[in-house]
């Protein structure tokens, strides 16, 4: 949001989001003509019909507001963990799984402390596809950076390249999987904003845990939903605003 | 000459031979249907094709985000796994007993979930 750019881009495709959703309110469409359908503006909690690929008129998004964060707080992590079947032990803890973690900050200025779940970013220009090798990092439509396990080869580039720490590696054989979430031994991984989840129209895990309501989650593109609506009206920031890769998680209050 | 026709017998005798010695082989697999219905094709298709059709519906679900296709890993595991084990794999599951047979590596299951009817704990305040 503080990249002059993205703002123009944003607000150019949103007044014509707007103008759009306008017409066709109500219906989740917009229609140039009576019958005549433009595109769908799609709405968090709705689930895309069987067969339909998800599309990049939608750009899944969080807000995390930090101030309502709770220090010691992990229901978030805890929540991620059972919903992507992450139990396993692991010998090393540098190499635990890095979904979703709790950072708690200080400034040694002031000594104002805080703390914040921090998690992929869903970057627009994800460095990790950047460098994948095999094409196994990939930026779905909707904006979701997910691992194709199928055809990640453990090269693990795309943990050195990622500002945010946010992927990590499974170093052993898996046996507890969700069956809606497959992991295994020798593939990167990392938050995959519950994707099964949100194709089912449901929220994220995290988003769903949290006591405080610090999280939300919707389409960046929809200016009816209510995280573009906070976003236009409240101040955000994107963790390393400098490295401009157009961040899908905001923040409040850092 | 006499050696080319002793070659030629010996040759003959082995050809003839070969019928008999193909009783030593392998075992056949013996699959057993635990939740038997209607599959999402015949079985000749299912056993010449299925993985064409699990690679491309992979590819759909993953990189494109298609959902409710009809080859599905969860959906094969409801009807073939083990009302014993609950699994696809292990002896005579309906998976590795198909693969250890034709000596193909079978590596799905690394990633997903084998058994039928896995649940996630889930965690308060997470709706199903």
């Amino acid at each position: 949001m503080n990249d002059p750019q993205d703002r123009i881009d944003n607000q150019s495709r949103r007044s014509f989001v707007g103008t759009a959703a306008a017409v066709g309110a109500g219906l989740g469409v917009a229609a140039l003509a009576p019958g005549l359908h433009l595109i769908e503006v799609s709405q968090a909690g709705t689930a895309r019909s069987p067969g339909e690929a998800a599309s990049n008129t939608v750009r899944w998004g969080m807000l995390i507001d930090t101030t309502k964060c709770a220090s010691g707080c992990d229901a978030c992590v805890k929540a991620c963990n059972t919903e992507n079947g992450i139990n396993e032990t692991i010998k090393d803890a540098r190499q635990g799984s890095q979904w979703i973690r709790k950072i708690e900050l200080k400034d040694p200025k002031n000594g104002r402390e805080h703390s914040l779940p921090m998690m992929c970013q869903h970057c627009a220009n994800p460095p990790c596809v950047d460098v994948c090798p095999t094409g196994a990092s990939m930026k779905r439509a909707d904006g979701i950076v997910l691992v194709d396990r199928h055809i990640c080869i453990g090269c693990r580039y795309c943990m050195m390249a990622c500002p945010y720490k946010a992927r990590s590696f499974v170093h052993q054989p898996l046996t507890e999987q969700n069956p809606e979430v497959p992991r295994g031994i020798g593939c990167v991984e990392s938050c995959t904003f519950c994707v099964h989840r949100v194709d089912k129209g449901q929220m994220p895990a995290c988003v769903e845990a949290c006591p405080e309501g610090a999280m939300t989650f919707g389409d960046l593109n929809d200016p009816a939903s209510a995280i573009a609506q906070r976003l236009a009206r409240e101040p955000s920031t994107q963790v390393r605003a400098d490295l401009k890769l157009n961040l899908g998680v905001r923040y409040q209050g850092i | 000459m006499t050696f080319m026709k002793q070659a030629l017998v010996g040759f003959a005798a082995v050809l003839l031979l070969a019928p008999a010695l193909a009783v030593a082989e392998a075992p056949k697999p013996a699959l057993k249907i635990e939740n038997p219905g209607q599959c999402i094709a015949p079985a000749e298709e299912m056993r010449r094709n299925h993985m064409e059709m699990l690679k491309h519906q992979r590819d759909r679900t993953m990189r494109q985000g298609i959902r409710g296709e009809k080859a599905s890993l969860n959906e094969c595991i409801s009807c073939h796994a083990s009302k014993s084990t609950g699994s696809v794999l292990g002896k005579g599951g309906f998976c590795q007993e198909c693969h250890s047979y034709a000596a193909v590596k079978l590596d799905c299951w690394d990633c997903h979930q084998p058994k039928a009817g896995q649940k996630h704990a889930g965690v308060a305040g997470v709706k199903e």
